[in-house]
C-alpha cells in the first residue's frame, strides 16, 4: 500500500485529535478506514481519503427516521466493534435525531429534528429505517401526530442524500408482505422510494451488514457523493454479486453434496443449503465474503447452517417460503445426484439366506433323487439286457422294455 | 437340412394342471406381486444392491447365468448345422425352446434391474447409443439374437397353427437365420466375459483375465451341452419316455472335448498370471475357486470312460454339475470375487431370491406347456421303432 509516512502522516495533528476524540488508538482507527475502504472497493491510497476524511472535525449531521421496523437495523450497526462502533456513530457523524438512540423525548425531540434540519438545511443525510404504511393515507405509523409519509417527505426535502437502511426501507421488507388471501399488505406498506417517487440508496438486508451502511456514509463523507448504484439503488460494491457465487459452501453446490434435511450427515459435514431451500442463487449481497457481527467468518445464516432466506431481494424475502427451492439463475444442478451416505448393504438376512438355502437343498435333493433313479432304471436295463441277450441265445426274446421305470 | 430317419416331433399330450405347474404358478405370482412393487418404489425398495455392488442376481443369475444356460440351442444347433451333425437334429427343437426362454427371461430380467427403465430405447437409438461400450454390444446382441431364436423357433407354432404355406417360405430363408443364431451368442457370451475385464482390478485375480471372453464363450457352450444333457433326462424321466441314449452319449463325448478345452486355458492362464498361488491362500475366494474348479473337473472323471457315457445316471450328474461349475464361475466373478472397496457388502434380499425363483419357473412351466400342446419333442413310438430297427 505503498509508504505508510505518504499515506497517513502519523505526526499530523488532526490524527491526534481523532485518537482523543473518538478514544481510539490510532492503530485500530486505521484498521478501522482501510477496512472501509476495502468494503467499498475502492483503489489503493483511498483509505488515507477516508482517513482524513473522518478526522475532520466537520461531522455531517445525520437524522435517522423510524417506521415500520424492529429496530433490528440499528441493533446490528450498534453491534459492530471493528472498532466499536457506537462510539464511531456518535462522534464520524452528528447524529441529530435517531428515535431508539437519543435521550431527548416527545416534543424536545422532535424539536432537536426541526432544528437540525435548519442548521443543516440541503446539508444533512437521512436516513430512513422501516417501511411506510400508506393505506388510509398512512395512519398506520404516526411520530409526533405527524403520519410517516409527511415526516419522509418533510425530511427528504432538504436533504443532501437520502439513505434507506434494511429491507423495509429498501423495498417494503416484512410488513409489505402479502397474505395469499388478501391483495395487499396490511397497511399497505412501501419503501422510501416509491414514497419520494425517486430513487434513492439502499441497503436491503435484515439487518443489512452494518458496514455495507457505514462504508456507504462514509464514501459521502470521503468523496462527497453516495457510492456508484445498480438500478435498485444498491450499492454496487455490496451488492452486485449473487450470494451463491462466493458462498463458503459452493463447492459442495458444484460438487452435488447437498444437506437434506436438518441435521443429516451432509448437513453436518456443511454441505450446500440449495436443497433446503437456501437463496443464496437468486439473491445478491455480500454476505458470504464479509460475515457479520465482527465475531469472525461464518458468522452469517449459511455459515450456521441454516438457508439463506433472500431477506435483501424484493420477491424473494418474506415472500418465498423459507424452504422453497431457489431459482436458480444460473446453472441448475439436476435432480439426481447420489445420496451423502450410500448403504453399504445390509448382508444376509435370516429370510433369505434361509430362501437360498431352500432353493439349494431343493434343487441338490432333486437332483440326488433324480440321479438315483436314473442309475437304478439304467442298471434294471442293463439286467434286463444281459438276461435277455441269455434268453435269446436260447430262444429269440422279445425286445427290452422301452420305458424307464422313474 | 433335417435328417429324415428321424421321427417327426409331435405334442406330448397330457394334463396342464399338476404339482408342479401349481407350485411353478404360485412362485410367479410372488414374483409379479415384488415386481410390481419394485416397479412403484423403485429398486431399492425390494433389493440389497447398493453402490458397491449395483449387479446383484437379478444381472448375474437371471442375465448372466440364465443366458449361459440358454446356450443349449446354440450348442446344438452349431453341431448340426455347422459341423452337420444331422444325427443330432431331434435335440434342436426342445434345446432351442429352452434356450428361447432362457434369453427371453434373461431380457426382461434386465429391465427388472434398469434403475430407470424407461430410458432403455436409448440403447437402439442411433443418435443415443456408444458402439466402444461392452454394455451395448451385450444389450444389441442379446436383443437380435432373442429375436432371431424366436423365428428358429417358429416353425413349431406354425406347424400346430397349420401355416405350411408360411412354414415353407420361412424355410427358404432360415439358413441365414441359423447363421444369426450362431454367430450372435458366440459374440456375446463371450461380451459378458468381458463386462468383467473391463472392472479391472476390483475382480479378484483368480477370476481376472483378459481371456475372460473365451473363458466365458468355452463354458457357455460346455453349459449348452450340460442343459441338454439335464434337460433331455429330466424330461424323459418327467413324461415317463426313453432316454435319448444314442445322441446322449456321442453329445457328452463333444462336451468333454469343450470341457477339456476350457480347463486346459483356465489353468493355463492362472499358471502364466501367476494367480495360482492365491488359490491356497486361506480365503474365502479360494474356497469357492475350487468349488468351481471341483464341479469342472469332477465330470471328467463321471463320464471319461465311454461306459460311463452309456449310464444316464452319470450323465444327468456331469450335466448338473458343469452347470453348477459355469454358474459357481459367473457367480463368483461377478459377486464374490468382486471388491469395490469400502465396507461395502451384498447378499440377495428374500424379494430377490423369490423373483430368480420365479424367473425360473416361468421357464418351467412355458415348457412344460409348450412340449404338452406343441411339436417339440420326437414322436415317442416311431422313435422307439427306429431305435430298435
Amino acid at each position: 500500500m505503498g509508504n505508510i509516512n505518504d499515506i497517513f502522516d502519523t505526526s499530523r495533528k488532526t490524527l491526534q485529535d481523532v485518537e482523543q476524540r473518538l478514544e481510539l488508538p490510532r492503530r485500530e482507527f486505521l484498521q478501522f478506514c482501510a477496512t472501509l475502504a476495502v468494503t467499498m472497493g475502492l483503489p489503493r491510497g483511498a483509505e488515507a481519503a477516508v482517513a482524513k476524511a473522518i478526522e475532520a472535525a466537520q461531522r455531517p449531521s445525520v437524522i435517522w427516521l423510524h417506521f415500520q421496523e424492529c429496530t433490528g437495523c440499528s441493533e446490528s450497526l450498534l453491534r459492530a466493534e471493528h472498532p466499536t462502533l457506537e462510539k464511531l456513530i456518535l462522534d464520524v457523524i452528528s447524529l441529530d435525531y435517531h428515535e431508539t438512540l437519543m435521550a431527548a423525548a416527545g416534543h424536545q425531540a422532535e424539536a432537536a429534528r426541526k432544528s437540525a434540519m435548519k442548521a443543516n438545511k440541503g446539508k444533512y443525510v437521512l436516513v430512513v429505517e422501516g417501511a411506510i404504511p400508506t393505506k388510509e393515507n398512512g395512519i398506520y405509523c404516526k411520530i409526533g401526530g405527524q403520519t410517516a409519509i409527511d415526516m419522509v417527505k418533510e425530511c427528504a426535502a432538504d436533504a443532501a442524500a437520502v439513505i434507506a437502511i434494511g429491507s423495509c426501507a429498501s423495498w417494503g421488507g416484512m410488513p409489505s408482505t402479502i397474505s395469499p388471501l388478501a391483495d395487499s399488505s396490511p397497511t399497505g406498506s412501501a419503501g422510501v422510494a416509491d414514497i419520494l417517487g425517486k430513487p434513492v440508496v439502499t441497503i436491503p438486508g435484515c439487518p443489512p451488514n452494518p458496514y455495507n451502511f457505514l462504508a456507504t456514509v462514509v464514501h459521502f463523507l470521503t468523496f462527497g457523493k453516495l457510492p456508484e448504484v445498480d438500478q435498485l439503488g444498491r450499492p454496487k460494491f455490496a451488492y452486485s454479486r449473487l450470494i451463491h457465487e462466493n458462498c463458503e459452501r459452493r463447492a459442495h453446490f458444484d460438487a452435488g453434496r447437498f444437506a437434506m434435511e436438518f441435521g443429516d450427515p451432509g448437513h453436518r459435514q456443511g454441505y450446500c443449503l440449495y436443497k433446503l431451500g437456501c437463496k443464496g442463487p437468486e439473491t445478491y449481497a455480500n454476505c458470504s465474503t464479509i460475515g457479520f457481527g465482527d465475531a469472525g467468518e461464518n458468522n452469517w445464516p449459511v455459515g450456521c447452517g441454516h438457508p439463506c432466506i433472500g431477506c435483501s431481494e424484493k420477491g424473494i424475502g418474506f415472500t418465498k417460503p423459507i424452504h422453497q427451492v431457489a431459482k436458480m439463475l444460473n446453472v441448475t444442478p439436476p435432480l439426481q445426484y447420489p445420496r451423502i451416505f450410500e448403504e453399504q448393504g445390509k448382508g444376509a438376512s435370516i429370510a433369505s439366506a434361509a430362501a437360498v438355502a431352500a432353493v439349494a437343498g431343493a434343487a441338490a435333493g432333486a437332483a440326488i433323487m433324480l440321479t438315483r433313479n436314473l442309475g437304478l432304471s439304467h442298471a434294471a436295463e442293463e439286467a434286463e439286457r444281459a438276461r435277455d441277450a441269455a434268453g435269446k441265445a436260447g430262444a429269440g426274446g422279445k425286445p427290452a422294455v422301452d420305458k424307464a421305470e422313474v | 437340412m433335417a435328417n429324415n430317419h428321424h421321427a417327426a416331433p409331435a405334442p406330448l399330450g397330457g394334463r396342464l394342471v399338476n404339482i408342479i405347474t401349481l407350485s411353478c404358478g404360485l412362485l410367479i405370482a410372488l414374483m409379479l406381486a415384488i415386481l410390481m412393487v419394485r416397479f412403484l418404489f423403485g429398486l431399492g425398495a425390494v433389493t440389497n444392491i447398493n453402490d458397491g455392488y449395483p449387479w446383484g442376481i437379478w444381472v448375474v443369475v437371471d442375465v448372466v447365468i440364465g443366458s449361459a444356460f440358454a446356450c443349449g440351442g446354440f450348442a446344438v444347433a452349431m453341431l448340426v448345422y455347422i459341423f452337420n451333425r444331422g444325427e443330432y437334429h431331434p435335440l434342436v427343437r426342445p434345446a432351442l425352446l429352452a434356450s428361447l426362454f432362457g434369453y427371453t427371461l434373461a431380457g426382461a430380467g434386465v429391465m427388472f434391474d434398469l434403475g430407470r427403465w424407461w430410458n432403455v430405447w436409448n440403447m437402439f437409438w442411433p443418435g443415443s447409443i456408444n458402439p466402444n461400450s461392452v454394455m451395448f454390444e451385450v444389450a444389441v446382441c442379446i436383443t437380435l439374437y432373442i429375436i432371431v431364436m424366436w423365428i428358429e423357433f417358429s416353425p413349431t407354432f406354425l406347424e400346430q397353427m397349420g401355416r405350411h404355406d408360411t412354414r415353407k417360405k420361412l424355410n427358404k430363408a432360415m439358413f441365414f437365420f441359423i447363421a444369426l443364431g450362431t454367430v450372435l451368442p458366440m459374440m456375446h457370451q463371450s461380451s459378458l466375459g468381458t463386462l468383467l475385464v473391463v472392472m479391472g482390478s476390483q475382480v479378484h485375480p483368480l477370476w481376472q483375465t483378459p481371456v475372460l471372453p473365451l473363458l466365458y464363450l468355452l463354458s457357455a457352450i460346455t453349459m449348452g451341452y450340460a442343459v441338454v444333457l439335464f434337460e433331455s433326462c429330466l424330461a424323459s424321466s418327467a413324461e415317463r419316455r426313453r432316454i435319448e441314449m444314442h445322441m446322449l452319449t456321442p453329445l457328452a463325448k463333444v462336451m468333454l472335448g469343450f470341457l477339456a478345452a476350457f480347463i486346459a486355458v483356465r489353468l493355463g492362464d492362472l499358471v502364466v498370471r501367476g494367480a495360482l498361488p492365491l488359490a491356497f491362500a486361506p480365503s474365502v475366494q479360494a474356497l469357492m475357486f475350487w468349488l468351481e474348479m471341483a464341479c469342472f473337473i469332477v465330470p471328467l472323471i463321471l463320464i471319461g470312460a465311454e461306459t460311463n457315457r452309456r449310464n444316464p445316471a452319470r450323465l444327468f450328474l456331469a450335466g448338473v454339475l458343469l452347470m453348477l461349475a459355469g454358474a459357481l464361475m459367473r457367480v463368483n466373478g461377478f459377486l464374490i470375487g468382486y471388491e469395490t472397496g469400502g465396507d461395502f457388502n451384498y447378499f440377495p434380499s428374500l424379494a430377490e431370491v423369490l423373483v430368480t425363483a420365479g424367473m425360473f419357473s416361468v421357464e418351467v412351466l412355458a415348457y412344460i406347456i409348450i412340449t404338452r400342446r406343441f411339436p417339440v419333442l420326437p414322436r415317442e413310438d416311431v422313435q422307439a421303432a427306429y431305435q430298435r430297427s
